[in-house]
């Protein structure tokens, strides 16, 4: 598998969509902390955008790499490698460059404003970690969603709908289903609902880390006044978890049974 | 060398390999032969493991291949349509296919016999169709294995290279190896073949010398004799 990941790794390394996203969150840091003037202003900003926009690449570049390897993949089919080792190898790989570009690309800028002197660098730290894990998150989703399909243009659909579907018609139907249901106790119903959804859940995460209280919200509030705020950072943790090896061990499943 | 038995393969509803049985002893070429569609990659594909069967069990070299990976250490595997990494230089993918196989090679003479070096620093995405098919044949070829299966791996090659091709081939099986090819050149199987396995629908439906074939079939011309099996009704 570490043959199958060296390979894929490098084979992303050179590819110019790498240094894209490298660039992109290269000059994202910049601008925030050009604009914020403060690090822990620029982190909250930063959190924003990492919990949106982390995921739609991950899934969009985890679809496209799929594809686009596929011969690839056929190639090692045939040699004497296990199926699920091809598989997670590649995973890993593209989870492990776009992961790598993401703290790359934030870590110099932060760095250089003088991360280390400053408070925030716990704060900054479990951003970077979320952003981990919803990198590895989306990528195999995004594989899961490839392999499942043969039609591209499908496969490319299905994955973009999923990240829209996680990232704003969610939280639209669960603040739908709060306002409807508000005459009932909710506090349970809305641990279950941010647990179930990945985005929200590191949104969550990160601003119990935080502790703005005012940006919490309702779900973040009960969250915090269930569990507080040490046992919510570790609950939410464990969930991430869960959300990341569930879908690799279904893409392994997936990979043993797919003809080729 | 290769044993299957009752192999059934559908694809949605296609039912593309039914209560296949095949045997193939050890030393010579063996033409597998049959219409388009009539599942000739399939069979190739679940022998190498890219296909699971919905019923019926393969061994190869006296092993059952279910939930096994290692035995294609002991098989070489020319890919019908060559698509390689486009982005990978030819000498990049050789290195590349060396480190995951970990085996002795001789790429070096084939790279010569194919006369493939000017094109060694090139991507593979820039290369002719020939050029990616001599490749694969490089590649397929450059380990020593017991068994070498070949899906059309006539395609798209230059009559010199063809004829590289044939002397390869029998100096592979001189060294005992046991070969595999599909193909639709008859005149190539009349040629290199030993013995040829007829497939029709998901079926053995003749399998012999091409001596035996045209008794069965009352034809002197094998290109006929194969023609013609599909229409001839068999007692066997």
């Amino acid at each position: 598998m570490l043959k199958i990941l060296k390979y894929s790794f490098y084979d992303l390394m050179r590819s110019r969509w790498s240094y894209v996203y490298f660039l992109f969150y290269l000059a994202l840091g910049f601008v925030l902390l050009f604009l914020n003037n403060d690090l822990s202003k620029a982190v909250i900003t930063l959190m924003n955008v990492i919990i949106v926009l982390v995921p739609l690449i991950s899934t969009i570049f985890g679809v496209m790499y799929f594809y686009n390897s596929r011969e690839f993949t056929e190639l090692l089919l045939a040699q004497p490698l296990k199926r699920t080792s091809i598989f997670l190898g590649q995973y890993f790989g593209v989870a492990s460059s776009l992961t790598l570009s993401l703290i790359l690309g934030l870590g110099i800028p932060f760095v250089l404003y003088g991360l280390f002197r400053s408070e925030a660098i716990w704060d900054f730290s479990l951003l970077l970690i979320t952003g981990a894990f919803l990198t590895l998150i989306f990528t195999v989703l995004a594989f899961i969603i490839a392999l499942a399909n043969e039609n591209r243009i499908k496969g490319f659909g299905y994955a973009v709908l999923l990240w829209l579907f996680l990232a704003v018609i969610y939280d639209g139907l669960f603040l739908l289903s709060l306002i409807l249901f508000e005459e009932y106790p909710l506090d349970n119903y809305s641990l279950v609902a941010i647990t179930l959804n990945p985005i929200d859940l590191s949104r969550t995460l990160i601003l119990l880390k935080l502790d703005i209280s005012a940006l919490l919200g309702y779900t973040g509030a009960v969250f915090k006044s269930y569990f507080g705020t040490r046992m919510g950072l570790f609950i939410s943790i464990g969930m991430l978890l869960l959300w990341t090896i569930l879908p690799i061990w279904r893409l392994a499943y997936m990979s043993k049974r797919k003809d080729f | 060398m290769i044993e299957v038995d009752n192999l059934h393969k559908k694809f949605g509803k296609n039912q593309v390999l039914s209560q296949l049985d095949l045997r193939i002893e050890a030393g010579g070429i063996f033409a597998v032969l049959g219409p388009n569609g009539s599942g000739k990659t399939t069979l190739i594909k679940s022998i190498l493991g890219m296909v699971v069967p919905n019923k019926g069990s393969i061994s190869v070299l006296g092993k059952s291949i279910r939930n096994n990976w290692k035995y294609r250490q002991e098989i070489d595997y020319l890919p019908q349509i060559a698509n390689f990494p486009g982005n990978l230089k030819v000498k990049e993918l050789i290195r590349m296919i060396k480190d995951l196989r970990q085996k002795a090679s001789n790429e070096h003479e084939l790279i010569r016999l194919f006369m493939l070096e000017p094109f060694l620093d090139k991507k593979l995405g820039t290369l002719s169709g020939g050029t990616k098919q001599k490749v694969n044949i490089v590649l397929t070829f450059m380990f020593d294995s017991p068994l070498i299966i070949l899906d059309e791996p006539t395609t798209g090659l230059d009559p010199a290279s063809l004829i590289k091709l044939k002397e390869l081939l029998l100096k592979e099986k001189n060294n005992g190896k046991t070969i595999l090819i599909t193909t639709h050149i008859m005149q190539f199987v009349e040629e290199m073949a030993d013995g040829i396995v007829y497939l029709l629908e998901g079926k053995i439906y003749f399998k012999g010398t091409i001596k035996e074939l045209m008794a069965k079939t009352e034809q002197n011309d094998f290109e006929h004799a194969i023609a013609a099996i599909s229409t001839y009704t068999t007692d066997a």
